[in-house]
C-alpha cells in the first residue's frame, strides 16, 4: 500500500542556519556542506520508507526552511 | 547597587534576573509572565531590560536581527570604558557581529565548527570523561558539577585553540569573571576580560614568531578577507569568544543533564535499553535544560508587540523560557526522549545561532555516555545541597551524586 510514493524534500539556503536538526533526525537524507548548513542527499526524492523521519526534520527545525512535496 | 535586596512587586515589570529564587529555578517566573497579558516582561533593574519569554517572539526577535543587533550580547549592561585603549574594539565575532561583516566572520570560523570538523574530538574527549571518572570512581561520591562537567569543555577548548591545558584553572575563573560573578561586579569582569585579551595577545605574538602547522590561531592570523589580511582584533575576538563562550555553556549543560540523570533513572535504563534514541535525547535534554540567555540591544525606536523597545534598550533572549513554551511543545516540562516536534532554540535562532553547537552537542553526549558507562546508577545525596550559577548561564555549580562502588571495569 502506497510503497511506490515519494515525496520530494528541499531546503531553503536562505533560512538555513546551520542547526543540523534536520540531519539528526534523518541522517540518510540530509547532510552538510563544509560550513555546517543543510544540504539534501538523494537528489532530495525520498523513499517511502524515510518519509517519517523526514517530517520528523521538518518538524525539528527551527528555522522552519525544510518544504516537503508530497 | 542594593537590587537584589528589594523584593519583586511584579514580575512582568520588576523581574530580576539575580534573585537567588530565580537562579535556582527560573521557570515559574518565565510561566506566569508567559501566560500574563504582558508576555514581554519589562524591568529597570540592572541597567534596564525587555524580557520577552514566549517562543514565537523570541525566534521573531533572533530573525529580525537588524532591528536587534548583537553588538551587545551579555545580559548586563556594559562596563564604563570596557570599549576604550587599545584592545577595547575586541569583541567576539561572529556572534558580536552585525552585517556585512558577519559574513566574512562565520565563514571564516564555521568549517572549524562543522560535524565533519568536530567528529575528531570524540575519542579525546571521550578519554578526557575517563579520566576523570578514573579519579572518584572508587570513592562512591561524586561532585558532578566541579569534578567532571567543569573540566571537559575547557580542556576541549584549549586543545582547539593548541594552548596549554596547564591553563585550565586561570581559563575556568577568568569566563566565570565575565559571566558569573562579574555579572555584578563590573571591576571583576572589566579585569577578567583584561586577562583573557592579555593571554591571548602572547598566543598571537608567539604564533607569529613560530607559526604551527594545523593550528587554529596560525590559520586565523594568515586567514585572507578579499586578499587582504585579517587584523589582530577579529582573531583576538575569535579567541576571546571560543573561551567565553564554549566553557561556562557546555560546562552547565552537561551539569545539569547529570542533575537530572541522577533524578531519573527510568531515563538512563531508556538510553542503555535504546541506544539509537542517544541524538534525540541530546537535543531533548538540550531544549529542557538550554544554558544560556543572549541579550540584543535594539537599533532604533520600535514599537513591538505592543512594547514601546527604544534605540539602546537591552533585550533578553530567553532561550530557556522558549523551550518551554507549551504554544510550542506539548508537555513543555516533560523530558520526552521520543518527541516527534522539537524545534528548540537552545542554540540561539536566526544569523546568530552558536556557530559552536556541533562541538557542544558532541561534548554533552560523550560526557553522558562515557558516565552512564562506567557509572550506570547514581543519585543526588542531598538535592537541597545542588548549587546554581544563572541569569546569562544557567547550570548547577555543586552537584553531589553518590553510587555504588562495585568495581567496574574500565
Amino acid at each position: 500500500m502506497g510503497s511506490l510514493r515519494t515525496v520530494r524534500v528541499t531546503v531553503d539556503s536562505g533560512s538555513c542556519h546551520g542547526h543540523q536538526m534536520c540531519a539528526i533526525a534523518a541522517p540518510e537524507v540530509f547532510g552538510s556542506d563544509e560550513l555546517g548548513y543543510a544540504t539534501v542527499l538523494l537528489n532530495g526524492d525520498v523513499p517511502a520508507d524515510l518519509e517519517n523521519k523526514v517530517r520528523r526534520a521538518e518538524a525539528n527545525c527551527p528555522e522552519r526552511a525544510i518544504r516537503i512535496v508530497d | 547597587m542594593g537590587e537584589q535586596q528589594r523584593p519583586v512587586a511584579d514580575l512582568t515589570t520588576d523581574y530580576d534576573i539575580m534573585d537567588p529564587g530565580f537562579i535556582r529555578d527560573p521557570f515559574p517566573a518565565f510561566d506566569e509572565i508567559r501566560e500574563s497579558a504582558c508576555p514581554i516582561a519589562h524591568t529597570e533593574r540592572w541597567g534596564g531590560s525587555w524580557m520577552p519569554t514566549r517562543y514565537e517572539d523570541i525566534v521573531a526577535i533572533a530573525q529580525e536581527h537588524e532591528t536587534f543587533t548583537s553588538r551587545g550580547i551579555l545580559v548586563m549592561p556594559p562596563v564604563p570604558g570596557a570599549a576604550e585603549g587599545a584592545y577595547g574594539a575586541v569583541a567576539a565575532p561572529p556572534i558580536t557581529s552585525d552585517p556585512p561583516d558577519h559574513h566574512w566572520h562565520r565563514r571564516l570560523i564555521l568549517p572549524v565548527f562543522s560535524p565533519q570538523s568536530v567528529a575528531r574530538f570524540e575519542q579525546g574527549t571521550r578519554d578526557l570523561c575517563n579520566s576523570l571518572i578514573d579519579e572518584f570512581i572508587a570513592k562512591g561520591t561524586a561532585d558532578a558539577a566541579g569534578d567532571y562537567a567543569q573540566h571537559i569543555p575547557v580542556r576541549v577548548i584549549a586543545t582547539m585553540l593548541g594552548v596549554p591545558l596547564e591553563m585550565e584553572e586561570d581559563f575556568t575563573s577568568w569566563v566565570r569573571g565575565v559571566l558569573e560573578q562579574g555579572m555584578t561586579d563590573p571591576e571583576l569582569r572589566q579585569a577578567s576580560r583584561m586577562n583573557i585579551i592579555r593571554f591571548f595577545v602572547e598566543q598571537l605574538e608567539d604564533r607569529k614568531q613560530n607559526p604551527r602547522e594545523n593550528d587554529l590561531i596560525t590559520d586565523l592570523l594568515n586567514a585572507k578577507v578579499e586578499g587582504a589580511a585579517v587584523d589582530d582584533i577579529y582573531v583576538l575576538g575569535v579567541c576571546n569568544l571560543m573561551l567565553v563562550a564554549g566553557v561556562d555553556t557546555t560546562w552547565s549543560a552537561i551539569g545539569s543533564t547529570l542533575w537530572h540523570m541522577a533524578q531519573h533513572p527510568e531515563h538512563r535504563r531508556m538510553l542503555r535499553e535504546r541506544p539509537e534514541l542517544w541524538p534525540q535525547a541530546v537535543e531533548e535534554l538540550l531544549r529542557v535544560y538550554a544554558p544560556v540567555t543572549m541579550a540584543r540591544i535594539v537599533d532604533h525606536d520600535v514599537e513591538h508587540q505592543g512594547c514601546p523597545m527604544k534605540a539602546g534598550d537591552r533585550v533578553l533572549m530567553s532561550f530557556p523560557s522558549a523551550n518551554r513554551d507549551p504554544r510550542q511543545f506539548e508537555r513543555p516540562d516533560e523530558v520526552d526522549f521520543e518527541r516527534e516536534h522539537n524545534r528548540h532554540v537552545a542554540f540561539g535562532a536566526g544569523i546568530h545561532r552558536c556557530a559552536g553547537s556541533n562541538l557542544a552537542r558532541l561534548e554533552l553526549r560523550v560526557a553522558l555516555q562515557t558516565w552512564l558507562e562506567r557509572i550506570p546508577e547514581f543519585e543526588l545525596v542531598d538535592p537541597s545541597s545542588v548549587t546554581w550559577a544563572g541569569g546569562q548561564v544557567r547550570g548547577p555549580r555543586r552537584c553531589m551524586v553518590r553510587f555504588p562502588t562495585v568495581a567496574t571495569p574500565a
